[in-house]
């Protein structure tokens, strides 16, 4: 199940002269050190319940004990207690818990990474409170260090660290980005020394929703803000969150963060992408070292604080029944919720959510960087099925989300499935429907 | 010396010790870890947080709605032993005078009302009942099962000696009172002895654990 091990020897010196086991043991004895209070108390107050399980849809698909959530860590719960527990010296005396093993790292590999959203609606079932979703990020660090982050995290991780971008392209974004303004007849504000608000995309939206980055320079110029994308701060992704690698991590939000200052923006806009908006709103300052001078806010947050102070104005949109799928990063665990609803309804738009929505929704089944994992397709495949059954039995005729991921993900599966359903950027629908706006032919 | 009065007088205060020092060991333990900043811009004032956090210890007793179907069962099993636990332990009259010199209650003059002894032992044959099908459920139910380890089924055991010799020396079950006596005590030492170095702890963390949880989530605007 274990993908080749790309990472090792890049992220411990000197990694060659070291053996996969002494490297998975200094990762391991690196996560009990690295371990705060407040992750101890989380793997300390865990009672073996299993209820975590049962809000996960991996679990749920596969009846698949190993999917359990709290199981994802049970290494990581290992080494911690073996090293920096309050009965370590115990522990490690009487032998009852022992070293954690390169193999049993290596089975953790599909659990941790392939079989886990990290979409965060475990800790929300957890009757002791526990944030396991916090403590699976946690782990992924570990397997980052212990050089067992997937090829293709790994990979997209060291090119965008590298270059500002997960993957080469034919030509540069920034050109890419010009190009679709042309294409789409709106002006792409870029590399303004200044601007009240600057701005990030997805490189999926680059690659496969250009019009998704046309709306979101269309709106911004509707609205008369000051705004500007900047050519060395373009991408919003950020590869090191999904494989692991804090360092990576810091580096890519590092790049948004100094140009955002360079250009005295007050606010940083990210972008229709879940795991952007919780990399660069919850832990890009805490891995900055400082607070951000600046806001972090999702588009759709931004927007329907135009829509609150009456500078935005919106027409009906004319769409029919619709559900919406909450991108798990942004609603459940960054609490942007209420904004695209607040969206959707100035819009006049007839929502029908889906059984589970909003906070509690399940997870498109791409997210956590699952999209990228080839081999965990068929696992995300068989875990999507749930999914596509509450979106159809909205009866919606409609789907939106404001998550480019969630939209590829959907995209593949209605390839793969033969699904009939098309989803659709929020952001399109508002772009199309500016009220004192010409309509878009 | 005999059997009773060693449970009660030298095993008694040694297992106190243990639990004391080692409950607060416990405890100092994470304090002594690193505590990391949390540098982002809350959406929610500290006073709403906090709030919410508090909010979160009751709110996350019961399930929320999106999940009860898949863990009602499961939930309302494991509350119910406890409140049996919590019922025989604290309201049992032999049980509220202990407790009371214990903790120097008795001293001060404060007591309170406890139940009838008849009622203690129905509540404590259906508390013994669903601890039995508890431990049923640990080993039939896979997630559960690949989750429990030594700890959890030590717990088990140690909580169901407690239970059953009492409930034998209530009844007059099995020998002589003062020998059933004095092995309900004894089982209730070791369980203290226990406590600090295993999952007993939850006692201790549960309240502040959902409280942490909850504020942190409210920091975000998130739904806890």
């Amino acid at each position: 199940m274990s993908s080749p091990a790309v990472g090792i020897g890049a992220s411990l010196a000197p990694a060659e002269k070291r053996s996969q086991q002494a490297q998975v043991a200094g990762a391991m004895s690196g996560f009990a050190r690295e371990t705060g209070a407040l992750s101890a108390f989380r793997l300390e107050s865990c009672i073996h319940c299993g209820i975590c399980a049962d809000a996960c849809h991996f679990y749920i698909a596969t009846e698949d004990p190993q999917y359990t959530p709290i199981w994802k860590v049970e290494p990581f719960k290992q080494a911690y207690k073996r090293e920096a527990s309050a009965f370590a010296p115990l522990f490690r005396l009487l032998g009852l818990k022992r070293e954690v093993t390169a193999d049993q790292l290596a089975q953790w590999q599909h659990l941790l990474f392939d079989s886990c959203n990290m979409c965060g609606r475990c800790s929300l079932i957890c009757p002791m409170g526990i944030d396991v979703a916090a403590l699976i990020e946690q782990a992924r660090h570990a397997m980052f260090e212990a050089g067992l982050a997937p090829a293709e995290l790994y990979q997209k991780a060291a090119h965008q660290q590298l270059t500002g971008q997960p993957e080469s392209s034919a030509e540069p974004y920034r050109d890419q980005l010009l190009a679709i303004g042309q294409q789409f007849g709106v002006e792409i504000p870029l590399d303004k020394p200044q601007a009240e608000v600057m701005l990030c995309v997805p490189r999926t939206d680059i690659e496969h929703y250009p019009a998704s980055v046309a709306a979101l320079a269309r709106v911004m110029q509707h609205l008369q803000v000051s705004c500007t994308f900047r050519s060395d701060g373009l991408v919003a992704e950020n590869y090191g969150y999904y494989a692991g690698g804090m360092a990576w991590q810091r580096d890519i939000s590092r790049r948004l963060i100094d140009q955002a200052i360079a250009c005295h923006a007050s606010i940083l806009l990210v972008p229709e992408c879940g795991h952007a908006y919780a990399a660069l709103r919850w832990e890009a300052a805490d891995l900055y070292g400082k607070p951000l001078p600046f806001r972090v806010l999702q588009v759709s947050e931004f927007l329907a604080e135009q829509l609150a102070s009456g500078r935005l104005k919106l027409r009906p949109s004319g769409t029919g029944a619709t559900t919406f799928q909450d991108p798990c990063e942004s609603a459940r665990k960054g609490g942007v919720n209420h904004a695209p609803r607040a969206l959707m309804k100035a819009m006049g738009i007839e929502l029908h959510e889906q059984k589970n929505h909003g906070g509690f929704s399940f997870c498109c089944g791409g997210g956590g960087g699952v999209l990228d994992i080839e081999r965990a397709a068929p696992l995300r495949y068989r875990t999507m099925e749930n999914k596509l059954r509450e979106i159809d039995d909205t009866g919606a005729s409609t789907f939106l989300t404001s998550c480019s991921d969630c939209r590829r993900t959907f995209d593949d599966a209605k390839t793969h499935f033969d699904w009939q359903k098309t989803p659709q950027s929020l952001l399109e629908l508002i772009a199309d429907n500016l009220m004192g706006a010409a309509p878009r032919t | 010396m005999d059997l009773l009065g060693f449970a009660r007088g030298p095993a008694l205060k040694l297992a106190l010790a243990v639990f004391c020092i080692g409950v607060v060991w416990r405890i100092v333990g994470f304090g002594l870890l690193r505590i990391r900043l949390n540098r982002s811009r809350p959406r929610a004032s500290i006073p709403r947080f906090l709030a919410e956090g508090l909010l979160a210890v009751g709110t996350r007793s019961w399930p929320h709605p999106e999940f009860i179907g898949r863990t009602g069962a499961g939930e309302a099993l494991g509350y119910s032993y406890h409140i049996g636990l919590f019922a025989v332990v604290l309201l049992f009259g032999p049980h509220i005078a202990f407790l009371g010199s214990l903790l120097g209650l008795t001293w001060l003059g404060l007591t309170w009302p406890g139940l009838p002894s008849s009622l203690i032992t129905v509540i404590s044959v259906l508390t013994v009942t669903l601890f039995l099908a508890v431990l049923f459920r640990r080993v039939t139910n896979p997630v559960i099962r690949m989750l429990s380890n030594f700890d959890d089924y030590f717990s088990w055991i140690i909580t169901m000696l407690v239970l059953a010799t009492g409930l034998a020396a209530t009844a007059h079950l099995g020998g002589p009172y003062q020998t059933l006596l004095a092995l309900h005590i004894l089982s209730v030492d070791v369980l203290l002895l226990w406590f600090p170095f295993g999952k007993l702890m939850h006692a201790f963390y549960i309240f502040p654990s959902r409280a942490i949880n909850g504020a942190l989530l409210a920091r975000k605007g998130a739904i806890s």
